[in-house]
């Protein structure tokens, strides 16, 4: 048994690890094991990818490419082929992923099971809008082989399905076609709510990346809208930038707290207010700033953190999102990675898929026991009344009622789950 | 002037630190690789993703017998009759278990034959048709065989037998003033599927291995610890007196 923790690195506890390799053998091994949870690389905040006591699944070696088209852009590749890995290997060809999260450092079968989004979410939709197929391993022996158009209830319910119809061992991507690397990038103040629903709005049909930086604790919610789209540049050959640092390790408290979090988003916001405006950009530098910056988790310390992400209705969003933002201030605890950032009017793929029209707010909290968890009651309350739902990929710790409430489908998706997979949140909000 | 492609053989290229290595190969300039190992499937999968990988790169496997001294004399003369060779990593092997080489000298026999015999007969085979033509051969011992040890001492005998062989290889070589590089890398405990069931906490990632390994290779180094940090591990390990030694549970 080893010890595992998830990104939030709230606690650490035994699991038993099985590697699965050889994508050929994975079925096998998975229905002679009989139970367990698949886990990629690690990089979900909560419980969804952890499974205490019980047995996890790595999938981080079964990284090949089966087969890639450069004229079609379609990739086939095992599920835990990091998108990183995708990316740099199809620039070349002119393609990239349509769509990814703000970090490349996850695998294909995590994107699925959580149904990633990134910023281009009005345009593009979430990962698995282009999935084409996947093949998943169930527990009984049984191999599917699902999409939207082959099995769609099979792919409905695995695509945001928490790992739990199934291992995903395979899948099939369209990648998208791209000039090459560049994306031309625009930041823009804003000092309140409305400034930002404007720029939001007024965005979406000019910009296929729109996202924003909101300082915490200012209660109006002033920020920085960040704009993007990809440059007619090609690329100039492989160039990955400055070497990645680490955070070498665990410092004794977190350093994301009271006393530093006001200098530091005061200093933030008033040096991209004088940057402001129009620049040139790599892909990777602007989109996984933090993949630079390898374990960057450990600034929390030792008792770690939580991410909290909601989606809450446009019709009034804005007012749930200004009372949470409020809670926040009354609460003096946040931190500087919080990110606001509308959804675009289209349904996802996935039953229980997150995105949803409406604005998303995202914000890491280190853990302050208790207290932390009041703050997180209050925020609960305002997306229970506007009618929202909660991340599962953050979440570590949701009511099931607001789980419940969120996902409507979740009657539908249970009857495709795997009964031999089970993770710490299936255990928490589904009792099983 | 177009690069002719490198020609490299890689003998078990289904083990992790090898895929990697080879990963790094198809990405820097055109290769033309050779992948050996005893299971084609799994050959043909790592091929396939090589391929993608290094859009344009060479990539044929073998499937073969690792063990019998003829089948790797006439699979190695085979190899070479397709052109001769720039590099050769020979990285096979498989970590048996302590205590069952103890109890059975069956699993002992084979552990010695995998990380010890075959290694070393491939290497020498190699070595014969290359001393003249130049080229690199990279052989992946491990730090296991720097000083024996209760917790794999079958293991790393075998991992010893082939640093010995590595050191008179190129001493032969330096002796016939041969342009043929002979690099003996030593990886500490690496994060692969072999050690995937342990904790991961110390172990290297596989691709920083596989980048010295690599690396190492191109400046044709004599050893090469990876992570580096292990030379000095192993020196102080290397030179522990024997009762400070014997009371270590390692």
């Amino acid at each position: 048994m080893v010890k595992v923790s998830s990104w939030g690195r709230l606690d650490s506890q035994e699991h038993e690890l099985v590697a699965l390799g050889d994508r050929s053998q994975a079925a096998g091994r998975i229905a002679r094991d009989g139970a367990g949870l698949a886990q990629g690389n690690g990089r979900s905040y909560g419980d969804v990818c952890l499974n205490p006591g019980g047995r996890l699944w790595r999938t981080t070696g079964m990284d090949r490419f089966i087969a890639f088209d450069p004229a079609s852009g379609r990739l086939r590749c095992e599920a835990g082929t990091l998108l990183r890995d995708i990316q740099r290997m199809s620039l070349a060809h002119g393609w990239l992923l349509p769509v990814t999260p703000g970090t490349q450092m996850i695998t294909v079968g995590g994107a699925i099971a959580n149904d990633v989004h990134g910023k281009n979410h009005h345009v593009l939709g979430s990962f698995g809008d282009h999935v084409l197929s996947l093949r998943l391993a169930r527990t009984d022996g049984g191999v599917i082989d699902c999409g939207p158009d082959r099995e769609p209830g099979w792919f409905a319910a695995t695509v945001g399905g928490m790992g739990l119809t199934g291992v995903i061992v395979e899948a099939e991507l369209q990648l998208r076609r791209v000039a090459g690397p560049w994306l031309v990038t625009d930041t823009v103040p804003y000092r309140n709510l409305d400034e930002f629903f404007a720029l939001a709005d007024g965005s979406e049909a000019g910009w296929e990346q729109t996202v924003s930086w909101v300082d915490c604790l200012s209660g109006i919610g002033r920020g920085l809208f960040f704009r993007a789209n990809l440059a007619n540049i090609p690329d100039r050959g492989a160039n990955y930038g400055r070497k990645p640092k680490r955070v070498p390790f665990v410092p004794p408290v977190s350093l994301v707290n009271g006393l530093s979090l006001r200098p530091f988003n005061e200093t933030y916001f008033q040096l991209n207010r004088l940057k402001a405006g129009r620049a040139i950009a790599h892909f990777e530098k602007y989109t996984y700033p933090l993949d630079n910056l390898h374990d960057w988790n450990r600034v929390y310390g030792p008792r770690g953190f939580y991410q909290y992400q909601s989606v809450v209705p446009r019709e009034g969003g804005q007012g749930a999102v200004h009372a949470m933002l409020e809670a926040i201030k009354a609460s003096g605890q946040g931190s500087f990675l919080a990110v606001l950032k509308t959804f675009g009017a289209r349904a996802s793929v996935g039953m229980m898929s997150f995105p949803r029209p409406g604005v998303t707010l995202a914000l890491d909290f280190p853990n302050r026991g208790e207290v932390t968890h009041r703050l997180f009651e209050r925020l609960d309350a305002i997306v229970r009344d506007a009618g929202g739902r909660l991340y599962a990929a953050k979440d570590a710790r949701m009511p099931r009622d607001l789980f419940e409430s969120g996902y409507p489908r979740l009657a539908e998706f249970l009857q495709y789950r795997d009964p031999g997979i089970s993770s710490s949140m299936s255990r928490r909000l589904i009792g099983s | 002037m177009p690069d002719t492609p490198q020609r490299i053989v890689i003998i078990g290229a289904t083990s992790s630190i090898a895929e990697h290595c080879a990963r790094l190969w198809v990405a820097g300039r055109s290769v033309a690789l050779t992948l050996v190992g005893r299971d084609a499937s799994r050959l043909e999968r790592v091929a396939a993703d090589l391929r993608v990988r290094g859009s344009g790169a060479r990539v044929d496997v073998r499937g073969a017998d690792l063990i019998d001294p003829l089948a790797i004399r006439t699979l190695v003369d085979a190899i070479v009759r397709d052109g001769m060779p720039d590099q050769v990593l020979i990285a096979h092997g498989s970590l048996p278990d302590q205590p069952a080489c103890q109890r059975d000298l069956g699993a002992a026999t084979e552990a010695l034959q995998v990380n010890a015999m075959s290694p070393v007969l491939f290497a020498e085979a190699f070595a014969g048709h290359m001393e003249a033509s130049g080229g690199t051969i990279t052989i992946i011992g491990s730090v296991a065989g720097d000083r024996g040890r209760r917790s794999n001492y079958v293991y790393g005998a075998a991992k010893g037998l082939v640093t010995r062989y590595a050191q008179g290889l190129q001493h032969r070589l330096a002796g016939s003033n041969s342009r043929l590089r002979v690099v003996l890398v030593k990886p500490g405990p690496t994060a692969t599927p072999m050690t995937a069931h342990l904790p991961q906490r110390g172990l290297a990632p596989v691709e920083d291995v596989a980048r010295q390994i690599v690396d190492g290779s191109a400046a044709g180094k004599a050893v090469v610890y990876a992570p580096g940090k292990w030379a000095l591990i192993m020196m102080v390990i290397r030179h522990l007196p024997a009762f400070v030694f014997n009371k270590m549970n390692i």
